[in-house]
């Protein structure tokens, strides 16, 4: 089962802190961030690829986007 | 689906976007405004709170189209982007509060981030000691996130509210064009114009908006961010930002060289005094404020553009703060400190502290 991490309505940086936390716990699987917002979209995805993890997906649902981290 | 390829969000696009501002902030010095303050957000707020009577500071009252342009490009860019999304309810109070005490830190040391990298850029050696105190301030609001500090979670909003930051801005604007400028007077219908000091000096309303709103798009694109360009560093070892930042300094002092505008020293610069440790305070303060607050003061002003209700209340905060500065004496002058800008820097940072403090969970 994938580990889920709610960012929506936060601001920088909280998403990327909140993603980094959940992943730093986790030596591999799958990860699904939900976001509201662009800015943290970019930033989560660049934060994760970072950390060796791939965005394998995103989907978006009205105006929030999940992104699917695995490693 | 597939992640839309923004230009702007990726390394060259920081890059492209750091050198762009720092090239056109030193062009702007050219072509009128003060020294080393080609674009201070900081200065330019204060200037607009002189503009409208909110303080009577008379060297600092003009109201900057650069301003005008950072939100309203941004507005625009985010619009076509699709990126506009009305949102608020983040303690705004407290945004307000941060809003004013980053101004009021940035008084202290005569500038914004945005200037400290300008002031560098100039040759200004008292920036070395606001650089510090960035970097300290900024470092300190690490501290309080890495406990877990928020602000809360703000909720969507409708689509008019939304506007009103923008809308509010296109007022000034017809302000701006309504009441024009008359050489030599200090007033034009309901706006203060300075007829000497820093406020009197500016390149053309045209040139300063134009310019305005290209930073605008451009900063809203690539989210460019002083602050965070050294939180990001501090707290993720990421460079992305910094790599922008780092542009920035590069370009204007290279722009600087080209126009004979680069004076290394510490003495008699542009807008600027030399009490070191007040210039370290103030930007500490500063600092802290605008990391507990989620971004530099550009970034506020891109991101109440965007339709963010909660960084529109932070920059009424900064236009607020500002008037307080100069009404209270706590703004410093190239002759050193106000009368009670020790005072404030204390207050502002006991106000930065409590707000850490009480709203980080293993705190709280």
């Amino acid at each position: 089962m994938s580990e889920t991490v709610d960012a929506r309505g936060l601001s920088c940086p909280q998403p990327v802190l909140l993603t980094l936390n959940k992943l730093s716990g986790m030596t591999g699987g799958e990860c699904i961030v939900i976001v509201d917002n662009e800015v943290s979209l970019e930033n989560v995805s660049r934060a994760a690829s970072n950390k060796g993890w791939s965005v394998n997906d995103v989907s978006q649902d009205a105006e929030e986007y999940r992104i699917l981290l695995k490693k | 689906m597939e992640i839309r390829k923004n230009f702007f969000a990726g390394t060259g696009g920081i890059i492209a976007v750091g050198g762009i501002i720092g090239i056109l902030a030193a062009l702007l010095q050219k072509l009128g405004n003060p020294g080393n303050m080609g674009i201070c957000v900081a200065c330019f707020d204060r200037d607009i709170a002189g503009a409208l009577g909110l303080h009577r500071a008379d060297v600092v009252q003009y109201l900057r189209p650069e301003i005008i342009g950072f939100v309203l490009g941004s507005f625009v860019a985010a619009l076509a982007f699709k990126e506009f999304k009305p949102r608020s309810g983040s303690a705004p109070l407290a945004r307000f509060l941060l809003g004013m005490c980053a101004m009021i830190g940035a008084l202290v040391f005569l500038g914004c981030p945005w200037r400290v990298v300008l002031r560098l850029a100039g040759g200004d050696g008292n920036a070395l000691f606001g650089l510090l105190g960035l970097i300290s301030g900024v470092g300190l609001g690490v501290l309080f996130f890495r406990q877990g500090y928020s602000l809360g979670r703000s909720s969507k909003h409708s689509f008019g509210l939304g506007l009103l930051m923008p809308l509010t801005i296109l007022g000034l604007l017809a302000l701006r064009l309504i009441f024009d400028q008359v050489p030599g007077e200090p007033k034009s219908g309901v706006l203060f114009y300075s007829v000497k000091g820093p406020g009197s000096q500016h390149a053309a309303l045209a040139i300063s908006l134009g310019i305005g709103l290209v930073v605008g798009v451009i900063a809203q694109r690539s989210r460019f961010c002083t602050m965070g360009a050294i939180r990001d560093l501090i707290l993720f070892k990421q460079t992305h930002l910094m790599l922008g930042f780092l542009s920035l300094l590069v370009f204007a002092f290279i722009t600087n060289l080209i126009f004979g505008q680069f004076h290394p020293g510490f003495a008699g610069q542009p807008v600027a005094h030399t009490q070191s440790f007040w210039n370290f305070s103030g930007m500490l303060v500063a600092g802290l404020a605008f990391a507990l607050a989620g971004g530099c003061p550009g970034r506020q002003l891109f991101m109440s553009g965007e339709g963010d209700g909660d960084a529109a209340v932070f920059v009424l905060g900064m236009i607020v703060g500002a008037a307080f500065a100069h009404n209270w004496g706590l703004a410093s002058s190239p002759a050193g400190i106000g009368p009670h800008g020790m005072a404030a820097v204390i207050v502002c940072l006991v106000t930065c502290l409590f707000i850490g403090i009480t709203n980080t969970r293993k705190m709280a």
